[in-house]
């Protein structure tokens, strides 16, 4: 085994040890409240605003392939896209889920189809709210732009794997004067996505979306031990930035 | 618990595939063992996902036509004509690949044709909406991280544009330029190891049945 393996292994085992531990010990507890990120309180906002005004809320879940490295971003989506059904129910107009992937958008119909069946309003449940835009980049936002204009949406939640060009999705949504909340594990999208949404989020507050939407303890588990793992990582990166600065001067070679 | 039945082979199937990426590869076939055959469940559910995806992508594919062929058969606002310019140009396509085969040059050039003119269109279209928000960026966003975000895009674009190389001529200059041309990196990397992080946990969270993206 290598040392990237073992380095993977050790952290997928202080990972699964860490969210049983900290599951069990909390399973009893009251939710914790979370850091407050403005984002999600405008977007919990836009929530209501559109179920009170009987418009329609907008997932789009980008073109993440489910088999690939990428696929966890989609997950992320796919756990939004669930809340969001449930919290919309009250309203007149379902959610839609637009996607790149075949996979996912068959994957987005089972989760409305099952979250609107778990909820009992399973006539709610029409397949065509969760279609696939476009199998590529391109043609995804061509595809998506159409239902952000004339689906009456009234907030856009983009939560997935973007390129730079889900820019276009945002300009159009605020053409609508729509809200748009935009989070991609694409490092060129998080550029333009900050530049371009209403609400960015960066980097691993991506996969915080489900804890803030949801509220349940496993997601909040979760996120305490994101938090407990990025420690561990500073405290490696930190220990050896300050082991190769002092070997040279003790005479030894870099570690 | 919903859905048992798929949770556990959901489990079973993510830790197989898992515990293939920990095991060495190559596997001896003169001396098969346990990497072996990891190997070969591990390349075997693999291709079913790939398959799997494939039939996924036609589904899909499907559906979509469908969608726009209810929106131009619908009446009042929710009809929509340009549908019906998708699925005329959905049917030539389709007929064109069948009648020559996706492999046809003629093909593909005609498809390419339209597809490339397109694309390079919504690519210029969205080099100015990303310039048009990087002006309005300031007005709708305050704060330091907004500012600081202007100048780094303003300086890495100057440095970008040909100064870099220019200033690393000037001895005195040639080291604050490298220090500053490592800095996006060492953002990136920051940013891809939260990523990492929370890729980690989602996927532990679905191995661990507690997260369902799936009703079985």
């Amino acid at each position: 085994m290598n040392i990237n393996a073992v380095i993977g292994l050790v952290f997928l085992v202080l990972g699964v040890g860490l969210m049983l531990i900290f599951f069990f010990v909390r399973r009893n507890q009251p939710v914790r409240a979370l850091r407050s990120i403005s984002a999600f309180q405008h977007l919990r906002r836009a929530l209501g605003l559109a179920v009170e005004d009987g418009k329609r809320l907008h997932v789009s879940l980008g073109q993440a392939n489910i088999l690939n490295s990428n696929g966890a971003s989609a997950l992320v989506g796919l756990s939004t896209l669930e809340r969001v059904a449930q919290l919309s129910s009250l309203g007149d107009r379902p959610p839609v889920a637009t996607s790149g992937d075949g996979t996912l958008a068959i994957l987005s119909q089972d989760t409305l189809r099952s979250t609107y069946r778990r909820i009992g309003a399973f006539e709610m449940y029409n397949p065509d709210r969760g279609r696939l835009a476009g199998p590529t980049p391109f043609a995804y936002i061509a595809g998506t732009l159409p239902v952000i204009s004339r689906e009456q949406v009234s907030a856009n939640l983009l939560i997935g794997n973007f390129g730079p060009e889900g820019a276009l999705l945002c300009e159009r949504a605020e053409q609508q004067s729509a809200f748009t909340l935009a989070a991609s594990d694409a490092l060129p999208a998080q550029a333009a996505l900050y530049a371009s949404a209403q609400e960015p989020l960066i980097g691993e507050e991506l996969f915080a979306v489900p804890a803030y939407l949801q509220g349940t303890p496993v997601y909040q588990v979760s996120l305490h031990v994101q938090d407990i793992l990025r420690w561990v990582v500073v405290g490696v990166l930190v220990i050896g930035a300050i082991f190769q600065f002092i070997m040279p001067l003790l005479g030894g070679g870099a570690p | 618990m919903r859905a048992p039945f798929s949770t556990a082979l959901a489990i079973a199937f993510g830790l197989v595939v898992l515990l293939g990426y920990f095991i060495p590869a190559p596997c001896d076939p003169a001396n098969p063992g346990l990497s072996c055959t990891f190997l070969g469940i591990r390349v075997v559910l693999l291709d079913w996902g790939a398959t799997l995806a494939g039939v996924a992508m036609l589904v899909g594919i499907v559906n979509l036509a469908l969608v726009h062929w209810r929106k131009v058969r619908a009446s009042g606002k929710e009809r929509d004509l340009l549908s019906a310019v998708f699925l005329l140009a959905f049917l030539i396509t389709l007929a064109a690949g069948l009648w020559f085969t996706p492999a046809d040059v003629r093909f593909q050039r005609a498809v390419l044709g339209i597809q490339t003119p397109v694309e390079i269109s919504l690519m210029a279209l969205l080099v100015v909406t990303l310039a048009y928000a990087s002006l309005r960026l300031l007005q709708r966003r305050s704060g330091l991280m907004a500012v600081s975000f202007v100048i780094s895009a303003l300086v890495f674009l100057l440095l970008m544009s040909g100064l870099s190389g220019l200033f690393q001529q000037v001895p005195l200059l040639r080291e604050p330029v490298n220090v500053i041309n490592r800095l996006p990196l060492a953002g990136a990397r920051g940013i891809l190891l939260g990523i990492a992080l929370g890729s980690l946990t989602a996927g532990l969270r679905i191995l661990l049945g507690a997260d369902r993206p799936y009703s079985g």
